[in-house]
């Protein structure tokens, strides 16, 4: 039997010998969260809410070692002592694989097959076309360059979105870029999938059919309940709810429950009824919403919709929204925002988001590439927005004039990409929530004239300033809201 | 607890060699004589005692001393009744000088621990078989051995000490013998992970390229003092997290354990954290019970709290990994005393008791 090793065993405070020289302190980033707290990040999003005098100790390097806050502030990587520097490996390691995805390159490509649609939107974003004018059809020609440039992206997962106008106006044209596509794939390998943004009053059997063949998803837009949805998007017959609905519907039945998304967009006739919206997604049987803001492009502008209402009333009815989906939570019904999950998700996941407008640098091109029903092809789904109305700023080239590497590599982007790096943008450099951010290089410019823009008037800057204030304000002071929130975050 | 060593063994009747061995027990009488010399022979009661084996046991009260002594057959060893559970495959290092049986192997169990050495770098406040600083490459050497011997249909086998990596090549030595001995084998590694933060060790490591190994190591706490505290070591934190990163970064499974007591049930959540955080990629965590074993004796005061008081902890912190989708179990713990939401990820204990070496 062994002796007892009494005295062989050295004592904590021995081993926090090497604590008592004093701290480093690791890159980070702070702003006031409240009256007397303040929200730290780190370079890889990791944060923490201290009061303003830990702050203050913390900087001046006089924090108490081995107390709980020196240790949870160690263990986050915001400084390093003595005793341990491997905090250094760590957060490279997390730096990579939080920018790793940049290397994946374009992943989504859409398609906008027809500029034609069926519904007269005020609040359309897209300056859609009357349905019988064939001239904004994309030809088959267009399409088979479009594949061919789609295919040039390195990234091992393509995703193809139809958009409009009303896609399923030209249905034929979908039909033969799917086949071409899986075609092409046979040799390329890619995990490939398609996605149809629609507002569903074409749906019929065929296209249901040919749509479960081939595993593709629809997109759609739900606004609320019928007299809202009725409202936002008029069509002829006052019947764009009905459609919309009987076409989810029918998409469950025949393909499956998932093969259909909803998403709404806030209009000044939205913002007392934020609840109503909600439930309708609860009853038409959807697990989470998306609550977004009009954006200004298109018919939003020309029609004035989208100054009806400004981003703090927005705020208030997001803020009303979030409150209720917690609730509901709360009250045993699983359900999700969308937009808060993935700013949840880029502050608790090591890997970066692919939602263009949270990214940096911005996604323009290099996350998604929108190709015209011209032939012309954008950075982007706005960009394209924008050169409906008139503004090309945003053209990479023409799919029949240009090659990739002349659209990639142009000025074009890269000049916008290099300015939407919000670690090198004014006012994002030194802002904490940089991690969580992005930039919208578009929306600056539509707004602003300047793809960086001015963050202090920047309605894009203090929307998601004042919803990350809000998400971590709740991930600290409530519990019930953090384990929430927690199970919104997609590892 | 079953006892797996004595020095009691006692020869009845006359020797003719007194050589140790490495050997498997038999108790097939008819076994082919081709094979009889790397086997003991185990007597049942009814037996004739047969020729050609490397020694005979016979259970304690099962044979008459007469009767063995009237026999033609030699080196005819009684074994203890505490030794009843012995069976057919099992292997035992024998030295009949010593009077010394230790069993190193047994057939009928599905996981078998190896003690490959008693040397530690790490002198962790609970370890539950104490360092020796002791020369024991002889036991590499009797393993090496023993291995060829094992059953083919073996789950598992656990490699542990002390800690394996001192034995720098002939770890690798016995992990190849394991690999190609026994192709559908489990191997579990447990190490502090220390010397795996030498890029070119675990390089080398890797290229063992085995089937099914993982490797099992601690990490106590998400704060570097506090881990060197328990396991009495400067400077190994930032040594095993780097083992973690470059097994990971060879394509190594790595199992991350934690042992729950006083020094480390309070930054649990937070040590979670950092897993998810940091250690994402590793390919199980195992959270465990303190077992009152070894130096934990000796450092009640310092590591006892009762498993209720920190429930909350252990919730917090299996929640967090649970939500990263790590892969979360809980070992040690009575089931009685899991909060319910917990339960699910309780797992019956794969170790069994360590084979303790007796010198």
């Amino acid at each position: 039997m062994l002796s007892p090793p009494k005295g062989k065993f050295r004592s904590l405070d021995t081993f926090n010998e090497s604590l008592a020289v004093g701290y480093k302190l690791l890159p980070f980033r702070f702003i006031r969260l409240d009256s007397n707290r303040y929200v730290l990040t780190n370079e890889v999003g990791e944060f923490i809410v201290v009061d303003d005098n830990t702050l203050r100790e913390l900087v001046s390097k006089v924090l108490q070692p081995n107390s709980d806050i020196y240790n949870d502030l160690k263990a986050k990587h915001f400084l390093f002592d003595d005793d341990s520097n491997v905090a250094l490996d760590l957060l490279s390691l997390k730096v990579r694989s939080k920018y790793e995805q940049l290397s994946q390159f374009t992943g989504l490509h859409l398609f906008v097959v027809t500029l034609r649609c069926d519904h007269s939107c005020p609040y359309c974003q897209v300056s859609r076309q009357s349905d019988d004018r064939l001239a904004f059809d994309m030809s088959k020609e267009t399409a088979a360059k479009g594949l061919e440039l789609t295919f040039k992206s390195p990234s091992p997962n393509i995703k193809i979105e139809f958009q409009g106008g009303e896609p399923l106006l030209n249905f034929e044209l979908i039909k033969w870029i799917v086949i071409e596509a899986e075609r092409m794939n046979e040799v390329h390998k890619r995990d490939l999938q398609f996605v149809i943004t629609t507002n569903l009053s074409q749906i019929n059997d065929e296209i249901l059919e040919f749509a479960r063949q081939h595993g593709i998803l629809f997109s759609t837009s739900l606004d609320g309940p019928e007299y809202i949805h009725k409202a936002n998007r008029p069509r002829p017959g006052d019947d764009s709810y009905t459609r919309t609905i009987s076409g989810i519907n029918r998409i469950r039945e025949s393909i499956g429950p998932d093969s259909v998304s909803a998403l709404m967009t806030t209009t000044e006739k939205s913002l007392g009824s934020v609840k109503e919206i909600i439930d309708e997604y609860v009853q038409q049987g959807f697990h989470h919403i998306f609550l977004r803001p009009l954006s200004p492009y298109g018919f939003a502008i020309k029609t004035r919709w989208y100054e009806r209402y400004d981003v703090d009333r927005w705020l208030d009815f997001y803020f009303e929204g979030l409150d209720y989906i917690l609730k509901l939570n709360k009250d045993g019904l699983p359900f999700v925002e969308i937009y808060a999950s993935i700013i949840l998700n880029k502050m608790f996941s090591p890997f970066g988001t692919t939602y263009v407008d949270l990214m940096s640098p911005a996604g323009h091109g290099i996350a998604v590439i929108a190709f015209n029903y011209d032939g012309e092809v954008y950075a982007s789904d706005e960009s394209r927005m924008l050169a409906e109305m008139g503004d090309k700023t945003f053209r990479l080239g023409n799919i029949h004039k240009n090659t990739y590497e002349e659209m990639m590599l142009s000025d074009t982007l890269l000049d916008a990409l290099e300015q939407s790096i919000t670690e090198s943008v004014p006012s994002c450099n030194d802002c904490a929530f940089q991690p969580y951010c992005g930039s919208d290089p578009t929306f600056h410019y539509a707004t602003q004239k300047d793809v960086v823009g001015h963050k202090a008037f920047s309605a894009f800057c203090r929307r998601n300033m004042a919803i990350m204030r809000r998400l971590v304000t709740l991930l600290t002071d409530d519990a019930d809201a953090r384990r929430i929130l927690m199970s919104w975050v997609r590892i | 607890m079953l006892r797996l060593n004595t020095k009691e063994i006692e020869a009845v009747g006359k020797t003719t060699r007194s050589d140790q061995v490495i050997a498997r027990i038999s108790t097939n009488p008819n076994l082919p004589a081709a094979v009889r010399s790397s086997h003991i022979f185990l007597a049942k009661k009814s037996d004739e005692l047969p020729g050609g084996f490397s020694y005979v046991f016979c259970l304690e009260d099962s044979l008459k001393n007469e009767d063995i002594k009237a026999s033609d057959v030699s080196d005819v060893y009684q074994i203890p009744q505490y030794l009843n559970f012995v069976g057919d495959g099992d292997i035992v290092r024998f030295n009949p000088l010593k009077g010394m049986l230790n069993v190193l192997y047994r057939k009928s169990s599905a996981f078998n621990a190896l003690l490959v050495t008693e040397r530690c770098n790490n002198f962790c406040l609970m370890c539950s078989q104490p360092p020796k600083d002791i020369d024991d490459s002889y036991i590499v050497q009797d393993l090496l051995k023993a291995i060829p011997l094992m059953s083919r249909s073996s789950p598992e086998i656990c490699i542990t000490g002390g800690e394996p990596t001192l034995l720098g090549d002939d770890l690798l030595r016995l992990l190849k013998a394991l690999k190609g001995n026994l192709p559908s084998t489990a191997v579990h590694v447990l190490s502090n992970g220390r010397r795996f933060s030498d890029p070119e060790f675990t390089a080398k490591m890797a290229t063992i390229n085995h089937h099914d190994l993982m490797y099992g190591i601690p990490v106590y706490s998400d704060v570097s003092n506090i881990h060197d505290y328990v396991v009495q070591a400067d400077g190994a934190f930032d040594e095993t997290i780097r083992g973690i990163l470059n097994l990971k970064q060879n394509g190594q499974r790595v199992e991350i354990r934690v042992v729950l007591h006083k020094q480390t049930y309070k930054r649990l959540p937070q040590l979670a954290m950092f897993l998810a955080r940091n250690l994402l990629f590793v390919d199980h965590v195992a959270l465990m019970g303190l077992e009152n074993m070894g130096f934990t004796k000796f450092n009640m005061d310092d590591l006892w709290i009762d498993p209720y008081d920190y429930q909350k902890e252990l919730r917090d912190a299996v929640e967090i990994l649970h939500r990263y989708r790590m892969n979360v179990s809980i070992y040690n713990l009575q089931l009685c005393l899991l909060d319910d939401w917990l339960k699910p990820f309780a797992r019956k204990s794969d170790l069994p008791q360590f084979l303790r070496t007796v010198n």
